[in-house]
């Protein structure tokens, strides 16, 4: 009797002491995954075909949620990803057709590089709020891209382009999913086993006592903003190499469904934290969440309440602090 | 080795002014290798100021500094750590969301292969050090789920990674239990021990003569008294940390014949959690009440309770003849009842908004005119309270952020009076004001009570104390140690004997 008290008191303390705030993602993946599986098995749920699309929708969130987790670590924000993400588009793909592979490629990076370095340096010098520098910012960049393109979309025939930035596979793996998986494992390693990782989080966690240990926390901030859109234009390109074109509409967004898998993660938005891991499966949550409502027959309309209202449900969870 | 003892830090003829006032002047101090050194002295002595230059937050406009013998220039802060200076106790250079042992290798951490962070070695350095401290720590943890005892010992086992040599403490008990305080006395002597020395910020007798070898006092910028502690006793210590002038303006007026008898607030047996226990006290009409303590004695939790933010977790409080159990600030000004927080810029005041706006925000049910608020009452009770206060103020519509600290802590009181209050508490009400300012802000007090209020005051600055209140309570670990009128309080330094409970 006494042995099973113990372990009902030790398994309640094991609810109590769970921290929910960080694990929430899993259970919640697990928990979603089994429902659908059992309710939408019949639609081809759980099929290798639509799980490996799933994994392929969310490769460009899971991606450009690596980069948001150390923008939302330092307790900044960075709304202008999804249109940088359009912008390096159409900029890769018209750099491309006039001057070929190589100019492509670093054009589209330049674009995130020049947003990024512009963003970190207004938020880090002048101590502009980030999200001011870059809601401005998102306006800008798709105004920027509509201009040079005449809002028109850009035909991509470069083949290696293609196979490169996610319309090919290696060793029948797509390559957007080695795209992911590597920058996924690289986050993850930065943020973990780095000083610069530790500096970010130091720096969101508490600016000032990270300033009086030494860190040089504008410099991370920029840092971090630079980093954010580089990686937004390497989503672009992936939109690109995908869709064999460049046009301002892809990534439109995309800002939201990265903070939400961001938030969903485990990463908190006053900073301190960076979940990576916790980031992927996010993004994989959030295309897992896609993919049944379409399977289970809802309309575009239909989904949307229907993914909003988890979203909020699922980040009011993992933000909510179980008292000690 | 040499065989001469020498100075771990030496600091000879130190001036500093800010902007033309002068706030040390040919101050010396002296830390000897494993010498635990009390510095003591009122707010504004002077003391935090010489501890910021040592530390190179603040340049020195002359003297000289020398750790361990040789002359140091501390252009910033980390040239004073890199010479082996530590700060401990300043709570803001951790980073909760980080573990233990991130924080303490913080810009430091011990390098692996490929650039990455060598955890485990990392993890065993910090165990290391705890250990040399003779603690056990749970370095993985976070430090935001430890107890602030801990992050003190994370804060030393901070400096000590960083090869400190000389460890300033600023009131490092002051957020501590007693089991607590005595593991962190253990741990200072083991740390002398090691050749570690110490300077040991504190106003609490007890503990300087329990862990300081030597004291100096600071007063007005100058060296006041340095001595061993075994030549000492409390009354000189205190004689040289009040001086022996009282400054005229900090005068008493009796005011016995404005108190009624009769009592607005009963308080017996208060207890909240463990910051309070046993508090027991009347207030009456007319009457100002003082309390003064130590920082951590209870005084703001013992306001902070009556109005209803901290939880009174035993004992009744009675006002006007029923027992109330106050809930929230909400509740408490219903019952009529003000706090002005000590934090006013925090939590008094809204500073980009103006003047008028402050002082109306809590009477702005009684200034609608139907459904919309009426501009006219509005300026006609703003215009009010500013003339009834003497408030310095060239527009009632332009910002608070523009007026000076005094004046801003009186549109404060103003804002607090308008709601007609029975009882007016208030914690470190001249905190920050200059000296004209206090004065006034004080016979705001006493015009206060004149006028059929009760008042109950927090002040750290006793000789400011003892000019307002008719009567003083001293509370020392949450309880009231001292209940005096203030007849029965023959001099500053008794006062502060009785507050440092020695």
């Amino acid at each position: 009797m006494s042995t099973l008290t113990g372990q009902m008191t030790r398994s309640f303390r094991f609810v109590q002491r769970f921290d929910w705030r960080k694990n929430i993602i899993y259970v919640g993946f697990v928990v979603v995954l089994i429902l659908f599986a059992v309710f939408l098995g019949d639609s081809g749920f759980t099929t290798a075909n639509n799980l490996l699309n799933i994994a392929r929708q969310t490769a460009t969130i899971s991606i450009m949620a690596v980069a948001m987790t150390f923008v939302i670590a330092t307790a900044e924000i960075d709304l202008s990803i999804g249109s940088v993400a359009g912008l390096s588009s159409v900029v890769s793909a018209l750099a491309l057709s006039s001057y070929g592979l190589v100019a492509g490629i670093l054009a589209g990076l330049l674009v995130g590089l020049v947003v990024g370095a512009v963003n970190g340096g207004l938020v880090a010098l002048l101590k502009v709020p980030s999200f001011l520098v870059t809601l401005g910012m998102l306006g800008l960049v798709v105004g920027l891209a509509r201009w040079i393109t005449a809002s028109a979309p850009v035909p991509i025939a470069d083949d290696i382009f293609i196979q490169t930035f996610g319309g090919g596979d290696v060793a029948g793996i797509p390559s957007l999913l080695i795209w992911a998986v590597v920058i996924v494992a690289l986050g993850a390693v930065v943020m973990n086993k780095t000083k610069f990782g530790r500096q970010v989080r130091a720096t969101g966690g508490n600016t000032q006592s990270a300033m009086f240990t030494g860190v040089n926390t504008a410099r991370i901030k920029f840092y971090v903003l630079m980093l954010s859109g580089v990686v937004a234009a390497i989503a672009g390109m992936l939109y690109a190499g995908r869709l064999q074109s460049g046009r301002f509409q892809w990534g439109t967004g995309d800002e939201l469904s990265v903070i939400a898998a961001v938030i969903l993660g485990g990463t908190s938005l006053f900073g301190g934290r960076g979940a990576i891991i916790g980031s992927l499966f996010g993004a994989l949550f959030i295309g897992l969440v896609n993919n049944g409502l379409i399977l289970a027959g809802l309309d575009v309309s239909q989904q949307q309440v229907v993914r909003g209202a988890i979203i909020i449900v699922a980040v009011a969870l993992s933000s909510k602090k179980v008292s000690r | 080795m040499s065989t001469t003892p020498v100075l771990a830090v030496e600091m000879t003829g130190i001036t500093k002014a800010f902007s033309g006032v002068p706030v040390l002047r040919e101050v010396g101090f002296e830390l000897s290798v494993g010498e635990v050194h009390a510095l003591a002295g009122e707010n504004g002595a002077g003391k935090s100021t010489l501890m910021k230059i040592l530390q190179g937050v603040y340049q020195r406009d002359g003297g000289d500094v020398k750790v361990a013998g040789e002359l140091v220039s501390l252009p910033d802060t980390f040239a004073a750590r890199s010479a082996g200076i530590g700060m401990v106790f300043q709570e803001f250079s951790l980073i909760p969301t980080l573990t233990v042992w991130e924080n303490i290798f913080l810009t430091a951490e011990p390098m692996g292969r490929f650039g990455l962070i060598n955890d485990s070695l990392a993890r065993e350095k910090a165990e290391a050090i705890f250990s040399d401290m003779g603690v056990s720590v749970d370095v993985t943890a976070q430090l935001e789920n430890l107890p602030t005892a801990l992050w003190q010992l994370t804060e030393i086992a901070k400096a000590l990674a960083q090869n400190a040599r000389v460890l300033i403490m600023d009131e490092p008990t002051a957020s501590l239990a007693k089991h607590e305080t005595n593991a962190l006395f253990e741990l200072i002597e083991r740390l002398q021990a090691r050749g570690i020395s110490i300077i040991y910020i504190s106003h609490r007798m007890d503990e300087v003569y329990r862990v300081a070898d030597r004291i100096t006092v600071l007063r007005d910028g100058r060296n006041a008294l340095t001595a061993k502690l075994s030549d000492v006793t409390p009354a000189q210590i205190v004689a040289a940390i009040v001086g022996r002038e009282m400054s005229g303006i900090m005068a008493h007026e009796d005011r016995s014949a404005q108190i009624s008898k009769e009592a607005v607030m009963t308080v017996t047996g208060l207890a909240s959690g463990k910051n309070l226990s046993n508090i027991t006290f009347d207030l009456h009409r007319g009457e100002i009440l003082g309390l003064a303590g130590l920082m951590g004695s209870g005084r703001t939790e013992l306001v902070n309770t009556l109005f209803g933010i901290d939880r009174a977790t035993a004992g009744t409080i009675t006002m006007n003849g029923t027992t109330v159990s106050i809930r929230n600030p909400k509740h408490a000004i219903s019952l009529g009842l003000a706090l002005i927080p000590e934090d006013r810029r925090a939590q008094g005041l809204v500073l980009e908004h103006s003047v008028q706006e402050n002082i109306t925000l809590p009477l702005l049910d009684e200034l609608k005119s139907g459904p919309l608020l009426g501009n006219a009452k509005i300026f006609a009770r703003a215009a009010e309270i500013i003339g009834k206060f003497s408030i310095k103020v060239a527009d009632q519509t332009m910002p608070v952020s523009k007026l000076s600290g005094g004046n801003q802590q009186k549109v404060v009181i103003g804002k607090w009076l308008g709601t007609d209050p029975d009882i007016l508490m208030m914690d470190e009400p001249t905190a920050g004001v200059d000296i004209g300012t206090k004065k006034e802000i004080l016979a705001m007090v006493r015009q206060i009570a004149d006028d059929g209020k009760a008042v109950i005051i927090i002040s750290s600055e006793l000789p400011e104390l003892l000019s307002v209140s008719d009567r003083i309570l001293v509370l020392r670990d949450g309880e009231v140690i001292r209940d005096l009128a203030r007849a029965d309080i023959p001099s500053e330094e008794f006062l502060q004997l009785a507050v440092q409970g020695a």
